[in-house]
């Protein structure tokens, strides 16, 4: 062996127990200084989220001048009446439709995206972007103005191709294809735009091999395409669902949730009931009816993340 | 400059798997000390807990006489070169030599100074200015290695650092880290998965397997006599074959025993070493480079002779390697590029048995 | 997948044999058309706010021409609405606001993610998962309680209550994808700071803020977006109109009475929407990169 063994004075001979201490202080420093980081993320969620949602629970159990508690009162109220299962049908009608739209026409167009050449993406893409970068309340003004009554733009379009004058907004059944028709027009960029995402992270060689395989375009789309971007669009989709149940934007600007009551959905509903109507108790009542629903879309997305997460490792 | 030094020193990961299992170790002043074994075997776990990254579960390690458990990495005064360089991506070449400096708050002109010093040293003068994004692997490696002398530590930690640059490369920056480590003379410790390097960087090379120490000595040392039978088979390429066989009494005196046919004399020089194990199944090996063909000339004593028909002939220039089988034991031989050999087509063989090693199959160890 | 597919390809090659330019040619024709249809109609609702906004309120009125063109452009609205100090008001409001929130949402969500990302301490799991199930907390679901909440604190019909309450809507999904970010950066980029000498901190300014910047801008990008574009927290926190911000000021000061100022309605939403579009314009790829983090990081 080689020169070494040279003796090293001064090594103390520590205590074991002593350092396992010293070891252990080291550690809790370090997750204090972490905790510490973290402290304002928690004081948001638990103040500012948290907190909240209990006290809607709470809030909910009231009357209406919140001096007495009347336990369940406020949701069996809303369960009989009828505007209330409008409200929920609208809500069901409005997120279901444009979800499946939004859906639809987004894979379509990352499709045809994916397929032109790739210097020529970028411009298409930006442009395709722009629905969803104008803040939706604005760009509901927009709409709200082309579907006026009297100096509807669309309905000036229509009258060119012979096709009679649309009420946009006058019918209930116009009313809710328009509210649908907005939402699809600001989310399907998102679509898109998520979809092309998971599209180019396609391995070109899986087509190829497909394509070797006998694969025609279309098998190619079932077998290889749709498989690979399963978990990005039930991710996309439940995304969407949770944020269309909720919307509250175009409703407000474009119906107010007119005619009659009849494009009412939850936020809009509970928005009217809560600050409009002054009914607070009531109002948070409305809203929590959302929370179920929601909570099943949050715990099948966190599902399908994890399952994502798991597959990239 | 420093030694290090390493006592009962034990890693225990959570659930009680035990990463490196109380090892002891002692490296001098200029050292340049190579751990190596096979993934898993606790080498960079080792070098992580010298560097301070892994916290030490029991024993103690000492560098420069203070024993370091407890110091966090940047109190160790110790450098480290990563697998994967590590470089900082968003700074200069001179910056990123620069970072660990400037955060001690040298003053700039020694920074300045030091920088340049490490960069003529490494030949990356003219890349002072580049992000780490612009270089090659190779240069990367260098740039890593410049971050380390700069600092001009105790102790110099490698961890893998060539698997990621290609063959030819990692020839060329294996040369160049021993001319850096003749240069700065810093005690060095260096963790590799690749026996030749080992070989060819260190002073002493550390066999590390199942978290234990195998064995620790110079190059020759571990590649002649090597003391068990994982560091016979993990030094040497291609590695050592091992045949189970049986020592026997003679008149003429030990023979080792593999099959009835072959028979080996042992050197009178080992019969002492190898008496009290005749009659036990033992392994014989002997290393591919020890089975040659024979040489008419050569009347050295100790050369056996036997025959076998090759089953697979690989060519490599330099040397050709014979395959066979002898009682379902693949064995390989080493033959002279010249000697015209074709499969199942018996060769004339000669073992060196001065080169033989005895091992006993229960404990591994060599006899 | 292959072997279900394998059968076809005699029955397919024999028939299709020697159309394959044509028929990528139709494949590519159908996505520029599909293209083109689907920008124009994308694009419609914008142009024809921005046709509108430049009519005087007599061209609108009037029902004879083609109303997607304008005959006498005019910037008589944007003008007024720019000496509106009410208007220049919501501006100003709608910039304090998001300038707040951007700033307080970083500082939050950047801690936040190194902490979890890298740091770990007890509970570090599951606050992850916390953050990301606040990210799908819908405003609407809360608006009640927190109107509540912020009334008790004196803050209703101020902008310091919407600053208090937007960071819920931004520091969620900023951590969220700060921690995707700053889990991308490889181990041994912090051990070898660590080794350098650097403490926590300033392993955190030195170099996680600057590799991840890229995340960083996609960050600051959503927050300020989503603060900018906030419209249900305004709706019900803030009545008086000097204290809204452009988006509930332009839906509900702009909107006076039946002879609605269809012109300057217009003008209004363009200028209020224009921040968000010209940051799009101009950090495209950081804002859709932050757009689909959410699920292809972390």
């Amino acid at each position: 062996m080689a020169a070494d063994g040279t003796l090293v004075a001064g090594a103390p001979a520590a205590a074991g127990s002593g350092r396992a201490n010293t070891m252990q202080r080291f550690a809790r420093r370090r997750s204090t200084i972490a905790f510490l980081m973290a402290l304002p993320l928690i004081a948001l969620i638990g103040g500012l989220v948290v907190y909240p949602a209990g006290y809607a629970m709470w809030l909910s159990t009231l009357n209406r001048r919140m001096t007495a508690n009347i336990g369940l009162g406020n949701f069996e109220i809303l369960l009989e009446s009828d505007t209330f299962w409008m409200v929920i049908m609208q809500s069901c009608i409005f997120a279901v439709g444009a979800v499946i739209a939004k859906a639809l026409i987004g894979f379509w167009l990352a499709h045809m995206l994916h397929h032109i050449p790739a210097k020529g993406q970028r411009k298409w893409r930006g442009m395709l972007l722009i629905p969803w970068v104008i803040p939706p309340a604005l760009s509901t003004l927009g709409w709200w103005w082309m579907f006026d009554p009297s100096y509807s733009s669309i309905n000036w379009l229509l009258n060119i191709f012979a096709v009679p004058a649309v009420p946009w907004l006058g019918e209930p059944w116009w009313a809710r294809f328009s509210v649908i028709l907005v939402n699809v027009w600001y989310g399907s960029p998102f679509f898109m735009i998520m979809y092309l995402a998971a599209l180019k992270s396609v391995p070109d060689q899986l087509y190829e091999a497909a394509a070797i395989d006998g694969a025609t375009g279309w098998q190619g789309l079932r077998y290889v395409t749709l498989p690979m971007m399963q978990n990005i669009i039930s991710i996309t989709v439940l995304f969407s669902l949770i944020v269309t149940f909720a919307n509250y934007d175009i409703v407000r600007v474009l119906t107010n949730g007119g005619p009659r009551d009849l494009t009412q959905v939850f936020a809009s509903y509970a928005f009217q009931v809560g600050i409009l109507s002054g009914n607070l108790p009531r109002g948070a009542a409305v809203s929590l009816f959302m929370f179920p629903v929601l909570a099943v879309f949050a715990y099948f997305i966190l599902r399908g993340i994890n399952r994502r997460n798991k597959e990239q490792m | 400059m420093a030694q290090v030094h390493l006592r009962k020193v034990v890693k225990e990961y959570e659930g009680g798997v035990q990463a490196v299992k109380g090892i002891d170790l002692d490296i001098a002043d200029h050292e340049f000390v190579v751990l190596v074994g096979p993934s898993g075997c606790g080498k960079s776990t080792t070098l992580r807990m010298i560097a301070g990254l892994e916290e030490i579960s029991g024993g103690e390690i000492d560098i420069g006489g203070t024993v370091v458990n407890d110091v966090p990495p940047r109190d160790r005064d110790i450098a480290m070169v990563f697998q994967n360089y590590a470089l900082y991506p968003h700074m200069t070449v001179y910056d990123n030599m620069a970072f660990g400096l400037t955060l001690r708050k040298f003053d700039k002109g020694e920074i300045k100074r030091r920088v340049e010093n490490a960069a003529r040293i490494l030949d990356i003068g003219m890349l002072l200015d580049r992000k780490p994004k612009a270089l090659s692997g190779g240069q990367r490696q260098r740039v890593a290695m410049g971050r380390a002398i700069v600092r001009d530590p105790k102790v110099f930690l490698f961890d893998e650092p060539l698997s990621n640059l290609d063959a030819k490369l990692r020839v060329q920056m294996r040369t160049e880290i021993k001319k850096v480590h003749q240069t700065v003379r810093t005690t060095t410790v260096y963790v590799t998965h690749d026996q030749v390097e080992a070989m060819t960087l260190a002073d002493r090379v550390v066999v590390m397997n199942h978290g234990k120490i195998e064995q620790v000595g110079p190059p020759q040392e571990l590649y002649h006599h090597p003391k068990t039978r994982f560091v016979a088979g993990f030094i040497g390429s291609p590695s050592m074959n091992f045949i189970p066989a049986r020592l026997e009494e003679t008149s003429g005196g030990l023979v080792v025993r593999m099959t009835d046919r072959a028979v080996l004399p042992v050197p009178a020089s080992r019969t002492a070493r190898y008496a009290p194990h005749v009659g036990r199944d033992l392994l014989f090996g002997i290393r591919p480079e020890h089975l040659t063909e024979p040489h008419p000339n050569e009347h050295r004593p100790n050369i056996a002779h036997f025959e076998a028909a090759p089953e697979v002939v690989e060519p490599m220039g330099m040397e050709t390697l014979l395959h066979f089988w002898v009682e379902g034991h693949e064995i390989c031989a080493r033959f002279d590029p010249a000697v015209e050999v074709a499969p199942g087509k018996p060769a004339a063989m000669a073992v060196d048995m001065d080169q033989m090693h005895m091992i006993d199959p229960k404990t591994d160890l060599v006899l | 997948m292959s072997a279900s597919t394998a059968n076809t390809i005699a029955s397919y090659t024999g028939k299709k044999l020697g159309s394959l330019r044509s028929e990528r040619r139709w494949a590519l024709w159908t996505a520029y058309a599909s293209l083109i249809v689907a920008t124009i109609i994308f694009l419609a609702p914008p142009f024809y706010m921005l046709v509108t906004s430049l009519k005087s309120s007599s061209e609108i009125s009037n029902l004879s021409g083609n109303p997607w063109l304008v005959r006498a452009p005019t910037l008589e609205n944007y003008k007024e609405l720019i000496a509106n100090p009410l208007f220049r008001g919501f501006f100003v409001n709608s910039v304090i606001i998001t300038l707040c929130v951007v700033a307080i949402s970083m500082v939050i969500s950047v801690l936040a993610a190194f902490s979890l990302a890298r740091m770990k301490f007890w509970g570090s799991q599951a606050l992850a998962t916390g953050v990301f199930l606040t990210y799908l907390v819908p405003d609407t679901l809360l608006f009640i309680p927190l109107y509540q909440i912020v009334g008790s604190l004196g803050l209703l019909n101020s902008i310091w209550g919407l600053i208090l309450i937007y960071p819920t809507l931004t520091v969620p999904f900023c951590t969220w994808i700060m921690i995707g970010y700053f889990a991308s950066i490889p181990k041994e980029l912090d051990e070898a700071a660590l080794i350098d000498g650097a403490g926590w901190m300033q392993m955190l300014t030195k170099i996680f803020i600057p590799v991840a910047l890229p995340g960083i801008i996609a960050a600051t990008i959503f927050a300020f977006t989503v603060s900018w574009a906030a419209f249900v927290y305004p709706t019900a926190f803030v009545t008086t109109p000097e204290h809204m911000p452009l988006t509930i000021g332009v839906v509900s000061q702009l909107i006076r009475g039946d002879t609605f100022a269809w012109g300057q309605i217009m003008a209004g939403a363009l200028m209020a929407a224009l921040p968000p579009v010209v940051v799009y314009a101009f950090l495209m790829d950081y804002y859709i990169a932050g757009l689909t983090a959410g699920a292809t990081k972390g």
